[in-house]
């Protein structure tokens, strides 16, 4: 407890750079990430991400120290190099992009680890920092950092603000772009270049092996809340922000573990909550809809199945009828079937008479209703298209469910029927 | 010098195991699904070896390999289910395995010298030696890791011959092969499960990070100059085999990272074929315009 009042009130003076450059990482991450994402490249980062560190050790290796302006050229070139490489190697051989994303990913980094055994082998001070580089510690941020972390959100927000449209055109479809005019390799070579740079600022916080989480997960967390962009850029950065703040709490709080895999791991939780409980596209969601369409399906074949039954019979619609008797036009499940009609009697369009039951006049309408949607277009199926009055039934039965009273009115134009059509197919 | 022996013995059934399935993984379009696995076996390994406390048992292998299983399955349920695009389902199911991982080591395993962050990112296999089997007393077979490369080694070599065909068609054409009536669904599994194995049983020896090195790189370049899949399987063995001795020597003789090598010199070898393959077919492609 004393260590969150420590945090929050920045009691620690450190605590105020990290907070700050969490933020700036993770806003910068988060807006590129966004793109990334929409643009379907989203592990073009995690090769960009891997690629840092052979950049990081020679930036090292030419400064002899941990200075941040070199790590950061360094990370920069070579980061530009993998996405050079990716692209090259997609061009000119029948290599798919992913594996060329491996391949590439898997060298550099490589090379990396070569380049970090030669800088732990040779006398370099201050060399353990570089292994922050791997798994992230944002505690090792420092003021000069923050400055420079601030810098580059600065350049992603104006960039992002200037080329909105042009980034939001080639993100969503680049076919269009191109063919309108834009200068699509230019805007290519920015975006690039900006998640580039957004990248090799993040390294210091969640190490290069996590880094493209930090570029996927909040963009693919926000899609499941929104279909705006300008929404979806900002609870992406929310997301971002909050898990980064916190992780770097988690790694402050117990001296020595690495932050990376904290916010990771809060990130990717934000993540499940949203794709179970998102009211848009969530999975909870789209169940219980599902429920509800199942349930609306069989109440409407129930009053379609009344009708039926009282036009076999010859008796008027309004007469009593038992449950059992459905049975002989429609096959349901007893059971199912009981609920069914409970569900009626409780939206008022049954009602119970002892053991029978009678429509209301609301209850009329509705089956009388969805009856004539259905052979409407068994009509339509059988005039309009070469349907056999033998295939035309399955067809109804599905669509009847969903036909509005536009197209009801459509269908009624086009046929010249009035009422319910007396063919039953 | 018998112990060099060993290690490139050990890390030649490496680079043949990952190879052979990298072969599957490429033409099946997953190369990062091999990679997700790879980073993604690292929570099983963990947990396994708290409980076991031991870095070969087979509670450890079938542990590991079902968590490689377990990412693959939870990639399919993110793209089919989510509805995530499927490179975003990857990313996100690997860091979110890798971070439990990584957290689990920093809590359980503090200050463990089995099992820390570098034996994660490129194993520890100058070390391997240290874990030798002796039967009889005093007669030196080897190292434990050799072994078990070995048991992955027969494990992969049997299913891919008894299931060829299957792989093969599922590798070129899956809606054929569904078509066929081949339970296409198991035979993905079936594969999947033998990438886990594979970076389970290497993990000791070239790490988690690193394996996807030599599963995707040595195939990526066999694919370059193959159009059989039997020569493919083949040159990408060659190639896995050529980059371990050349990449260990040369880690030896400049004392640097032996695995970071083997892989870098994996990818110099790719680009050194795509390089010479590209200037071959301008020369056949001149010669056939301009045949004087």
């Amino acid at each position: 407890m004393q260590t969150l009042i420590d945090f929050i009130t920045f009691k620690d003076p450190n605590v105020i750079y990290v907070v700050l450059g969490m933020i700036c990482i993770n806003t910068s991450s988060a807006v590129i990430g966004t793109f990334a994402f929409l643009r379907k490249r989203a592990l073009i980062g995690d090769a960009i991400a891997h690629a840092l560190l052979p950049g990081v050790c020679l930036g090292f290796i030419l400064a002899g120290d941990k200075n941040i302006i070199y790590l950061l050229g360094g990370a920069f070139l070579t980061g530009w190099l993998a996405t050079f490489l990716v692209d090259y190697i997609v061009n000119q051989t029948k290599i798919k992009q992913d594996a060329a994303i491996g391949i590439v990913l898997s060298t550099l980094f490589a090379f990396g680890i070569v380049l970090m055994s030669v800088i732990q082998n040779g006398d370099y001070a201050n060399e353990g920092g570089l292994n922050n580089f791997l798994f992230g510690q944002a505690a090792a941020i420092n003021k000069d950092e923050v400055y420079i972390f601030g810098i580059i959100l600065l350049v992603i927000l104006v960039a992002t603000y200037f080329f909105y449209r042009a980034f939001l055109s080639i993100s969503f479809n680049y076919d269009f772009a191109a063919s309108a005019g834009l200068p699509v390799k230019t805007i290519e070579f920015v975006l690039t270049s900006l998640t580039v740079l957004a990248i090799a600022a993040g390294i210091q916080a969640l190490g290069v092996v996590l880094m493209s989480a930090l570029i996927i997960t909040p963009a693919a967390a926000a899609r499941f809340w929104s279909n705006n962009l300008r929404v979806m850029l900002l609870i992406a950065v929310v997301f971002s922000v909050f898990s980064g703040v916190l992780g770097a709490y988690v790694s402050y709080a117990n001296a020595g573990v690495p932050t990376g895999p904290w916010v990771v791991l809060i990130l990717s939780l934000i993540t499940i909550i949203s794709f179970v409980f998102s009211t848009k596209k969530g999975i909870l969601y789209r169940i219980l809809l599902a429920n509800k369409n199942k349930r609306k399906i069989f109440t409407e074949n129930i009053l379609k199945s009344i009708f039926q039954w009282h036009e076999k019979k010859q008796k008027d619609i309004a007469e009593p009828f038992a449950a059992a008797d459905l049975l002989s036009v429609r096959l349901f499940s007893t059971r199912e079937l009981n609920k069914g009609l409970v569900k009626l009697k409780q939206k008022g369009l049954l009602v119970a008479d002892g053991t029978k039951f009678y429509l209301s006049a609301e209850g009329i309408v509705e089956s009388k209703r969805i009856v004539r949607l259905h052979r409407l277009w068994e009509h339509y199926l059988l005039r309009r298209t070469s349907m056999d009055e033998n295939h035309v039934h399955a067809g109804a039965e599905a669509i009847e469910h969903v036909l509005s009273p536009e197209i009801e009115k459509e269908l009624e134009k086009e046929l010249g029927i009035l009422g319910i059509p007396k063919d039953d197919y | 010098m018998m112990n060099d022996i060993w290690i490139l013995l050990t890390a030649s059934l490496v680079a043949i195991n990952a190879a052979l399935l990298g072969c599957f993984l490429l033409l099946r379009k997953m190369a990062l699904v091999g990679d997700a696995i790879s980073h993604a076996v690292l929570p099983g390994i963990v947990v396994a070896y708290y409980f076991s406390g031991d870095k070969t048992s087979l509670l450890l292998l079938i542990g590991a390999t079902l968590t490689g299983v377990v990412a693959s399955l939870m990639i399919d349920f993110l793209t089919k289910k989510a509805k995530i695009q499927g490179d975003a389902s990857i990313g996100i199911t690997y860091t979110l395995l890798f971070a439990v991982g990584m957290i689990l080591i920093s809590t359980w395993l503090k200050g463990n010298v089995d099992i820390d962050m570098d034996c994660v990112l490129y194993g520890e296999i100058g070390l391997i030696n240290l874990d030798k089997i002796i039967i009889d007393g005093n007669l030196y077979i080897g190292p434990m890791a050799f072994y078990t490369e070995l048991f992955a080694f027969f494990c992969i070599g049997l299913t891919l011959v008894l299931g060829f065909k299957g792989f093969k068609l599922l590798a070129f054409n899956e809606d054929y092969a569904r078509g066929l009536g081949i339970n296409t669904t198991r035979w993905h599994y079936v594969l999947m499960t033998l990438v886990s194995l594979t970076t389970v049983v290497s993990f000791e020896v070239v790490g988690a990070v690193l394996v996807v090195g030599f599963l995707i790189i040595p195939a990526a370049t066999a694919q370059l100059i193959s159009k059989k899949l039997n020569r493919m399987m083949f040159l990408a063995a060659i190639f896995g085999i050529a980059a371990v001795v050349i990449g260990y020597a040369l880690a030896i003789w400049l004392n640097v990272n032996i695995t970071g090598a083997m892989v870098s010199v994996s990818g110099i070898i790719f680009m050194m074929v795509l390089i010479i393959d590209k200037f071959f077919r301008k020369q056949q492609v001149s010669k056939s315009l301009n045949p004087a």
